[in-house]
């Protein structure tokens, strides 16, 4: 039989067709079986039963910087400042309201030994007050939407994580966070950010910046848990979360707003 | 076979446009080893990036993109220039176009090969980078990136192949005896069997028509779906509407630069001056000024819009771009790449091709530079109120540079030893020169399976 190259090509093409969309059809069906399994945390019952929730009170924090150190030894967060889960930031507002601020080391060795630079004398420093930032865990997190590669993702508990074995690098949900909460590990190639120590809160346990806080800076809690201290506490105090007109809805509470926060 | 009909015209074009195709001068050589230096040079960089991460570059924790997208969004926007362009003048009709077409889509393919590269240099695992395919997402504007630019390869392949099977057939009847057995094969076999027949050329121009029309509408969505990259983003200077058409004009703004500054070149080495002549310059010229009016026009719509709010942190943006520390880029972008070439295309005193080419690579250095100041300020600009972010490309950023311009030299170089620049079928039948050929020989049927 004598086939011309018009219908050669015709028939592979259809071929061709027909092959991936038989072949497709065992992949359907495993994707049906997988979404319908339970993931379970390792304190039992499913990730669902929590929605995790975090404060931080501008109020009572010292800018002692014990936190970040904390984070950096728990999660191997590499020791030079431009890497941090979690960092704190120094407010100064003078007489005339401007309002300067700075982060030596990320708050890693605390403020003492850095006097603010400001061309104004001490004298002008009208108020001033630390703010410990970290991930805020954005229940509509736009780092998520943007990975090419699902990386990164959001558990039934409300964390965002990241699968560093799968990361491809792109760096494209660094630019999405509108938080700067998320940065490049250059040794290993991929991205990092604040967990809220996921390996710990699935345990019973409260992240590390939590346990190390000397003044309670930082409350960590269920917000499905009507008696928690963290339910109570946003109970009690008027609260503000950080560019909430991004519509990202994000999960840290600061308790002690002042403007130029942000 | 042969074309009839006025035998002068048709045999002096045929040895003009192919005499480059079957010798090759010293000096043309030495022009090659010089550029693939540069593209090894640029090799060993990306070798060092590899071994060591991205800890070599000057991408740091708050400016985490550089050069490499820089340049990425400047090749795709070169690569505009052809098949978009020789799509729509095709369309269009305009009969001017026969002897550009072929270098403009040129030049889009050999850009998005180059420019294709630049994010997967960027990425910081790229052993990963079949994770894209197995595991992509749809809801990322990468991925978006990823099928659109695909797509726009293969169809500007197709596009730049189709118009050139009839130049193939040429070329395997007329340098058979001259060239080494294997150009004779890759011609034959480029060729395709093609006998000039009337079916064959009907559905030739069948195809090319509907690769036409097709190609309109995929070149338009590459550009845009590479602004979205950026306008999906909440950043300062990114979170724009009118992202997708200031791109696409910007792209079909460096892309006409280019084909001028390509045009220029090819036609003095190549002594093509009886084909591409002032008109096509002039013509081309009118396009160029087109495409900076609109894109000066979407330029101060961008910035007044933004600069008359004033929301913070686009103050701070339009502070570093304009009065700080990206002003000298900001403002030779303005000056040197759009009012100094509006001057060089309204203003008609010097002679018409010089003034031209000086214009368009003034536009292509104000584009790169334009492109430079998208992705790099913004992203100097703080999301937190910290301190800005500083960019200083290191060595290795720019050596990669080099190698990825150079790599787009040579292969545009080396192409153009292989295919003949101009459509010779096509400006043979413009200009009535060319009849086809009555019926298809036994021998033709026989090159069709051996082809197969």
């Amino acid at each position: 039989m004598k086939i011309s190259r018009r219908d050669f090509i015709k028939i592979g093409a259809k071929g061709l067709l027909a092959g991936v969309a038989f072949s497709s059809v065992p992949f359907l069906l495993q994707g049906l079986v997988k979404n319908s399994s339970r993931a379970i945390a390792a304190d039992g019952g499913g990730l669902e039963r929590h929605n995790w929730g975090f404060i931080c009170d501008n109020e009572k924090c010292i800018g002692c910087g014990r936190c970040v150190v904390a984070c950096k030894k728990e999660n191997k967060v590499p020791w030079e400042p431009e890497f941090n889960r979690t960092w704190v930031e120094r407010y100064i507002i003078t007489e005339d309201e401007k309002i300067y601020v700075d982060s030596p080391n990320a708050g890693r060795d605390g403020f003492q030994d850095f006097p603010p630079k400001l061309d104004v004398p001490e004298s002008e420093v009208w108020k001033s007050f630390f703010v410990p930032k970290l991930c805020n865990q954005c229940h509509r997190p736009p780092c998520v939407t943007v990975c090419p590669v699902g990386a990164t993702y959001q558990t039934h508990d409300g964390v965002v994580l990241i699968d560093q074995d799968h990361c491809i690098g792109c760096r494209y949900c660094i630019q999405a966070c509108p938080y700067g909460a998320r940065f490049f590990l250059p040794e290993l190639g991929v991205v990092d950010k604040c967990t809220w120590c996921y390996h710990r809160i699935n345990r019973g346990l409260i992240p590390a910046c939590v346990e190390v806080c000397p003044v309670g800076a930082r409350i960590f809690g269920d917000l499905n848990d009507p008696a928690g201290t963290l339910k109570t506490t946003l109970a009690q105090k008027r609260f503000y979360v950080l560019k909430p007109e991004l519509g990202t809805e994000p999960k840290v509470s600061y308790i002690g707003f002042e403007k130029g926060v942000y | 076979m042969r074309f009839g009909g006025a035998e002068n015209y048709s045999e002096r074009l045929e040895r003009t446009v192919l005499s480059p195709l079957a010798r090759t001068s010293n000096r043309y050589y030495y022009f090659l080893f010089f550029l693939a230096a540069v593209v090894l040079w640029g090799l060993y960089a990306f070798i060092v990036q590899l071994s060591y991460g991205l800890e070599v570059t000057g991408m740091r924790d708050i400016v985490i993109w550089g050069l490499y997208l820089v340049n990425f969004v400047f090749f795709i926007g070169i690569s505009h220039a052809g098949t978009l362009i020789s799509a729509i003048l095709r369309v269009t009709h305009a009969q001017w176009r026969t002897s550009v077409t072929r270098m403009a889509e040129l030049i889009t393919v050999v850009a998005i090969s180059v420019g294709a590269l630049m994010p997967i240099i960027d990425l910081g695992r790229p052993d990963r980078v079949w994770h894209i395919i197995v595991y992509g997402r749809f809801q990322s504007p990468l991925m978006w990136d990823i099928v659109s630019i695909t797509s726009y390869l293969t169809g500007s392949l197709i596009y730049l192949y189709l118009p050139l099977i009839p130049d193939f057939a040429l070329m395997r009847d007329r340098l058979g005896q001259e060239a080494s057995s294997l150009k004779r094969k890759l011609y034959t076999f480029l060729a395709v069997g093609w006998r000039n027949t009337p079916q064959q050329r009907h559905r030739l121009e069948k195809a090319i028509g509907i690769m036409a029309v097709l190609i309109i509408p995929i070149a338009v969505s590459v550009h845009t779906v590479v602004s979205f990259v950026f306008s999906m983003l909440l950043r300062p200077g990114w979170d724009s509407t009118i992202f997708g058409i200031y791109f696409v004009i910007g792209a079909i703004f460096s892309g006409i630069a280019s084909i001028i500054i390509v045009m220029a070149i090819f036609r003095k080495f190549f002594h093509l001056e009886e084909y591409i002549t002032e008109r096509h310059f002039r013509n081309l010229g009118y396009l160029l000024i087109v495409s900076l009016a609109l894109y000066l026009y979407l330029t101060v719509s961008e910035y007044l819009t933004v600069g008359y709010k004033l929301e913070v942190e686009e103050k701070h943006l339009l502070e570093i771009l304009m009065f700080g520390k990206n002003a000298l880029w900001f403002w030779s972008f303005v000056v040197g790449g759009m009012v100094m070439p509006a001057f060089l295309i309204v203003f008609r005193k010097l002679p018409t091709v010089p003034r031209l080419v000086t214009a368009s690579v003034l536009v292509n250095i104000g584009m790169w530079i334009k492109r430079f100041v998208i992705v790099i300020p913004t992203l100097e600009v703080p999301l937190m109120p910290f301190e800005f972010g500083a960019y200083h490309p290191s060595w290795v950023e720019w050596s990669i540079t080099a190698g990825a311009f150079a790599a787009f030299i040579l292969i545009f170089a080396i192409l153009a030893k292989v295919i003949p620049l101009i459509s010779i079928w096509e400006v043979a039948e413009e200009t009535g020169a060319a009849q086809p050929l009555p019926e298809p020989s036994a021998e033709s049927r026989g090159v069709v399976r051996r082809a197969l």
